[in-house]
């Protein structure tokens, strides 16, 4: 017979609490979001109205189908900016309280600063770091832990895509150093 | 009669060692990524995709289809087991899935999951199988404006039909058309939209858009939320399966209703979302006995996988035969095409019939091997979920670069999948939809490419989008499905 009363728990160490105050309302964050669309619209608009965007004898020129896409972006951002700005300021819900931002900077973070370091040691190494460090510091798990998994995961990767798939990957010193 | 003759064919092209491995590899792995809480199958088979890029298009695409079906069984699991739908699609198996997991059913569940998973795939298959050549060789007979054409009735049902507010979708298709137009003009060969960025000049890969999108967006969005879980463990054994096949005859209209409910809205865009929650309603209404609804009825589990399943099954139909996708996995997969260096189409099936079969037979192996890996592993899969998330985030994104990066080797495409990744965060939480914007960049430059040709055959004249009946007829559908939500409403006024 099926064992369904034993349970798994899972628990999370650093888990937000519930009513942290909010950060951005998603009514601004919306607002901000259309504006920068409406942006990049006007720009690449501009831009293919400069590669061409009229016709010529065999048909549209390269930028006639752009342009025109940048207009309807244009004009939906338009419409979403007019449409919060209509609604109420008070009913809008919360985008992000204090402690979620801090939690999606926590992961952040660390991978603009993997994605850094991949550019100066390498994937492999910089993976390393990464999964060792975000473990340890932010999953508060034992350092030994930590490291082990992070060791073990990046040589599989290694072996995995240098070695079995011949997928090259952005390395450095260290493989140069072990011949790679 | 040809149909199964090539079919046999596609089990031939499977049947090696080789392929069969890459399948169970595949499953595995799928299953993996469908029980990982913040990963499921779009992000799983475009995180796993640099894996396959050395292989031979037909290993790749067995392999890679066989993580989507492993995703689509894994998401069941933590659905029952822990309340968690792994996939939006998962969220109405979790009605009646979860309080049977609570009161001790849980292996009850998970069968009746798992095997109305088998059979709304099966069904989806089979309509592959049967109804994909015609259409193919229907399609063959397409030129650029029936193309075009097509294409544009797939954006204007999603924009007319969708169920998010109508300008958000508009934002995300017009942005997605639009960086797919970044770089070289296939046409002219000017550039467009670089600003003198040599990085931009080979243009935005659809394929970094996606990891970035769907990967690291949602590792962003589930460090988020509060990542503790609690629930049932479960094992199945060989009696309950027995037990709940047993009674599966009992429950042949619900079954068949939402196999079709599913195979109806995975070809056409509707997705296996509104799916899913659709095959449940109906099931719901039409059952004598409405109030058990939502406190742990098996039925309740049947309708929304079985309609999730063929729905996401069907989406490849599309794909397969007009290379247009169905849903945001197809696209991935549409994606994955291009990187092997296939053209999709209704050539395909022309050109590269051990690609087509091999695909459609393991579809049918996939899935029944699928469902005998799950139903034996469960209680390997559930205890994935004690690995802790602070582990697992950190070998996604690291994953997730490597899958970036071995596209086109630039170093570019990590920052531009970061990039990505924020920006789908961003939209996610305001409720800007991703998949028009997944589906306009994959079909934006061939758009283009067929819109620009039909002018050019034509003159410049638009009228050639109604030159003849059958382009005649698919634009004015585009037309009217792009202004359905105006026209239902006029039509109502009409009646009052």
């Amino acid at each position: 017979m099926a064992s369904s009363d034993e349970e798994i728990v899972v628990g999370d160490p650093a888990a937000p609490p519930v009513d942290s105050p909010p950060v951005a309302s998603k009514r601004s964050v919306e607002l901000v979001v259309y504006l920068c669309l409406l942006g990049l619209a006007a720009l690449l608009a501009f831009d293919n109205w400069r590669t061409g965007m009229g016709w010529e004898s065999t048909g549209p020129k390269a930028g006639y189908f752009p342009f025109y896409l940048a207009l309807i972006l244009a004009g939906a951002s338009l419409f979403g900016i007019v449409k919060e700005l209509a609604a109420r300021a008070k009913d809008s819900e919360t985008f992000v309280n204090r402690d979620q931002l801090g939690r999606v900077l926590q992961v952040l973070a660390p991978t603009v600063a993997f994605c850094l370091l991949t550019q100066w040691l390498g994937l492999y190494v910089a993976s390393f770091l990464l999964i060792a460090g975000f473990m340890a510091l932010v999953g508060r798990i034992a350092w030994w832990k930590s490291v082990a998994t992070a060791l073990v995961f990046s040589v599989l990767m290694f072996v995995t895509f240098e070695i079995a798939f011949d997928v090259i990957m952005p390395k450095g010193p260290l493989e140069a150093l072990l011949g790679f | 009669m040809e149909a199964f003759s090539l079919l046999l064919y596609g089990f031939g092209v499977l049947l090696t060692w080789k392929t069969l491995a890459l399948m169970m590899v595949g499953l595995i792995l799928g299953i993996f990524v469908g029980v990982l809480p913040g990963l499921g199958g779009p992000n799983g088979v475009a995180i796993l995709l640099p894996l396959t890029f050395t292989m031979d298009p037909t290993s790749a695409i067995v392999m890679l289809s066989c993580i989507y079906w492993g995703a689509l069984f894994g998401g069941a699991i933590t659905s029952i087991l822990f309340n968690i739908p792994g996939e939006a699609w998962s969220v109405a198996t979790t009605f009646d899935g979860y309080p049977m997991a609570q009161q001790g059913k849980a292996a009850e569940a998970l069968t009746a999951a798992f095997t109305s998973s088998f059979i709304g795939s099966l069904v989806a298959v089979l309509l592959i199988t049967f109804l994909a050549p015609g259409i193919a060789s229907f399609a063959l007979r397409f030129g650029p404006p029936e193309f075009f054409a097509v294409y544009l009735l797939t954006f204007c049902s999603f924009v007319g039909l969708g169920r998010e507010e109508k300008h958000k979708t508009l934002i995300s298709m017009a942005l997605g058309l639009l960086l797919a137009g970044v770089g070289m003009d296939t046409v002219s060969a000017q550039l467009r939209m670089t600003f003198g960025w040599s990085e931009l000049y080979r243009g935005i890969n659809f394929l970094v858009a996606v990891i970035g999108l769907f990967g690291i967006s949602e590792i962003l969005l589930t460090m988020e939320e509060r990542l503790a879980l609690r629930g049932h463990a479960a094992s199945i054994s060989l009696r309950v399966v027995l037990r709940v096949w047993k009674d599966l005859p009992r429950y042949w209209v619900t079954l068949i209703r939402s196999s079709v409910i599913g195979c109806w809205l995975g070809i056409t865009p509707g997705g296996a979302i509104a799916a899913s929650f659709m095959g449940y309603n109906l099931a719901k209404r039409f059952s004598n006995d409405k109030e058990s609804f939502g406190k742990g009825r098996i039925e309740g589990v049947f309708a929304p996988e079985t309609a999730a399943h063929a729905s996401g099954t069907s989406a490849l139909l599309p794909m397969l035969a007009l290379g247009i996708p169905g849903s945001g996995t197809a696209a991935i997969l549409l994606g994955g095409l291009m990187v092997w260096g296939l053209n999709p189409g209704p050539l395909l099936f022309v050109e590269h019939k051990d690609f087509v079969w091999g695909l459609i037979a393991s579809m049918y192996l996939g899935n029944i091997v699928g469902l005998m890996l799950v139903l034996t592993t469960v209680p390997v899969f559930a205890s994935v979920l004690r690995v802790p998330f602070a582990a697992i985030a950190p070998m996604i994104v690291v994953s997730c670069a490597i899958g970036a990066f071995a596209i086109q080797n630039a170093m570019f495409d990590i920052w531009l999948m970061l990039v990505f990744g924020v920006l789908g965060y961003v939209f996610k939480k305001i409720g800007i939809p991703l998949a028009p914007l997944t589906l306009a960049m994959v079909l934006g430059s061939r758009a283009e490419d067929n819109f620009r040709l039909s002018m050019i055959g034509a003159n410049g004249d638009l009228r050639v989008f109604w030159s003849n009946g059958l382009v005649g007829s698919i634009t004015t559908l585009a037309l009217v499905l792009l202004f359905w939500p105006a026209i239902s409403r006029a039509i109502a006024l009409v009646r009052k």
